[in-house]
């Protein structure tokens, strides 16, 4: 039950952070690895806000906020500079991990225990029954990716969010809407990372302590987050890519705790979460690839 | 009117590859004018068209709309007054979007995009109306998703959708090339009949002669970077592809072809 709510708490975090991995890798078409910077960002700023009596809640807005700022830097590089999508987004993940210790005041770690996180949050855990105690993380998790996840469907459903759609889907018809399609992409990127930011900053209050370190790999436990939804339920049309997304980043890190549970260590993890996201995508191309096989057998029966 | 002023442009500047495409090219076309565009490969008949839209840059030159220079306009703000269809049909829709989509992003052209509902539910039986008109079946398939359709249904939306809003130019880049020639039939009739309904100056680039004859009320024949032939009135209309034909074999000769 323990490893249940574990998996649970830590995949439901991350769903955050795969949500706006799929705005970028699934809607945008655009590999973007500056999440791995933007993740521990929203970490490193929540740790300080914390640390300075800003209220917990007020972290999150403002955790968005500064990821989606750092969003728009890496749009603005890659369409106003010119420069590679996969190359704008290294330069702002680069840059991100000396920003990141300056936020958390030039330490790697900066722990905020004993001080009030949203879990802690007095007035909510006192209202709750005793027996309820041990679910309120997955509860207040679960509130917040689900505000989250309807947020972004409705936004999605909106004129913005269309042209959003097209950006990724056809660029030369946003163009022909008479719309800039480089503004619709750094909007894209803003959200993608203002969702990666946020994350981090539910992170860091879930652990109670902020660590430089936490971003690493971020990207590709979003990219097999969202691959592992989206294959799963490609099939399911009453399963909207949003819902698919958050199974998906439970069920990826139900993957990741089995593998840990079976012998290996923690400081194992990258590897673990490497070699998974490995045989996601081998998996993935092959059930791709195998319809695709059969679609050109049926051509050409179809011919003789 | 619009009116290309001694264009120059060259590709591959400064190599030995440099290759002088216009030339102190200049040609201005009448509002609510049809002009057909013919030429052979490399002529610069689609570079014409991208310099109107501003898809490619110039190297010297100017370009006027009205009166108005919109020479250093950027792509985007042009295509506000212009509708283009490619020839490719994938490129006038979004494969993973619906046709419903489809039809509300272009029915918000020159709208603001923002948070209010992508579809208006009060226009979907506008929307069914225009598919109609294009006699394929497709305003009974709005759930459907672009991508399955065929390359002349989709052109058949490109159409409508480039054509839903006020535009003042319609820019068509040979776009019935990809179609089988019943479909290309079918989408040639229904841009005649958008053309004279909105009253739109149109310049349609086209390898099919019989539609460049047929079709529109001046005829231009392009051959390296310059107008060869450029008929209008009843000198168009007396026009044969013959005529066309032997012009156009011409030009090949002096090539040595």
């Amino acid at each position: 039950m323990i490893i249940l709510l574990g998996v649970l708490e830590e995949g439901l975090v991350y769903a955050i952070m795969a949500l706006g991995v799929y705005i970028t890798y699934k809607i945008l078409d655009f590999p973007d690895l500056s999440v791995d910077g933007t993740f521990p960002m929203g970490a490193a700023f929540t740790a300080t806000l914390i640390l300075s009596g800003v209220n917990p809640v007020l972290t999150l807005p403002l955790s968005f906020l500064l990821g989606a700022l750092a969003g728009c830097v890496t749009g603005l590089i890659h369409v106003k500079l010119k420069v590679r999508d996969l190359l704008s987004g290294i330069i702002v993940m680069t840059a991100l991990y000396s920003i990141n210790m300056r936020l958390a005041g030039g330490r790697a770690n900066l722990p905020i225990f004993s001080k009030e996180t949203i879990f802690t949050n007095s007035r909510l855990t006192s209202s709750l029954p005793a027996e309820m105690a041990p679910y309120t993380v997955v509860l207040i998790l679960f509130i917040i990716v689900a505000v989250c996840k309807i947020l972004l469907d409705l936004y999605l459903k909106t004129r913005s969010g269309y042209l959003l759609r097209a950006a990724g889907d056809n660029d030369t018809l946003v163009t022909s809407l008479a719309k800039d399609k480089g503004l619709v992409k750094i909007l894209g990127l803003a959200i993608a990372n203002g969702f990666a930011a946020l994350a981090g900053c539910v992170y860091c209050q879930q652990k109670e302590v902020f660590e430089i370190t936490v971003g690493s790999g971020t990207i590709v436990i979003g990219l097999a987050n969202v691959i592992i939804g989206t294959q799963l339920f490609k099939n399911i049309p009453l399963i909207k890519p949003t819902t698919a997304v958050i199974i998906g980043s439970i069920i990826y890190k139900a993957c990741v705790s089995f593998a840990i549970s079976h012998g290996l260590n923690a400081s194992d993890l990258n590897l673990i979460i490497a070699t998974l996201f490995l045989i996601i995508l081998v998996c993935s191309n092959y059930v791709n690839g195998n319809s695709g096989k059969r679609g050109k057998g049926h051509a050409q029966a179809a011919k003789h | 009117m619009l009116r290309l002023q001694n264009i120059n442009k060259y590709y591959n500047t400064g190599t030995v590859n440099e290759m002088c495409l216009f030339q102190d090219f200049n040609l201005t076309i009448e509002d609510k004018q049809f002009v057909s565009v013919v030429g052979s490969n490399g002529s610069g008949k689609t570079s014409m068209l991208n310099i109107i839209c501003g898809s490619i840059p110039l190297d010297s030159g100017s370009i006027f709309i009205g009166g108005s220079d919109i020479t250093k306009m950027p792509e985007h703000k042009r295509l506000s007054r212009i509708g283009r269809v490619y020839q490719n049909p994938a490129m006038g829709t979004c494969p993973h979007m619906t046709i419903l989509e489809n039809m509300a992003l272009a029915d918000n052209k020159g709208r603001p995009f923002h948070l209010m509902p992508g579809t208006n539910r009060k226009r979907v039986d506008h929307y069914r109306e225009l598919l109609r008109t294009l006699g394929l079946g497709l305003e009974d398939k709005l759930p459907v998703k672009v991508g399955v359709l065929s390359g002349g249904q989709r052109q058949a939306m490109a159409l409508l959708m480039s054509t839903m809003t006020p535009i003042e130019f319609l820019i068509l880049d040979e776009h019935t090339a990809a179609l089988d020639p019943k479909t290309a039939e079918v989408i040639m009739e229904l841009t005649e009949k958008i053309i004279r309904e909105k009253q739109l100056t149109t310049i349609m680039v086209t390898h099919n002669l019989r539609y460049a004859v047929e079709y529109g009320d001046r005829l231009l024949m392009m051959h390296q970077g310059h107008t060869v032939m450029d008929k209008s009135g009843s000198e168009k209309q007396d026009l044969t592809i013959d005529q066309i034909l032997s012009q156009f074999n011409k030009i090949s000769i002096e090539c040595g072809n």
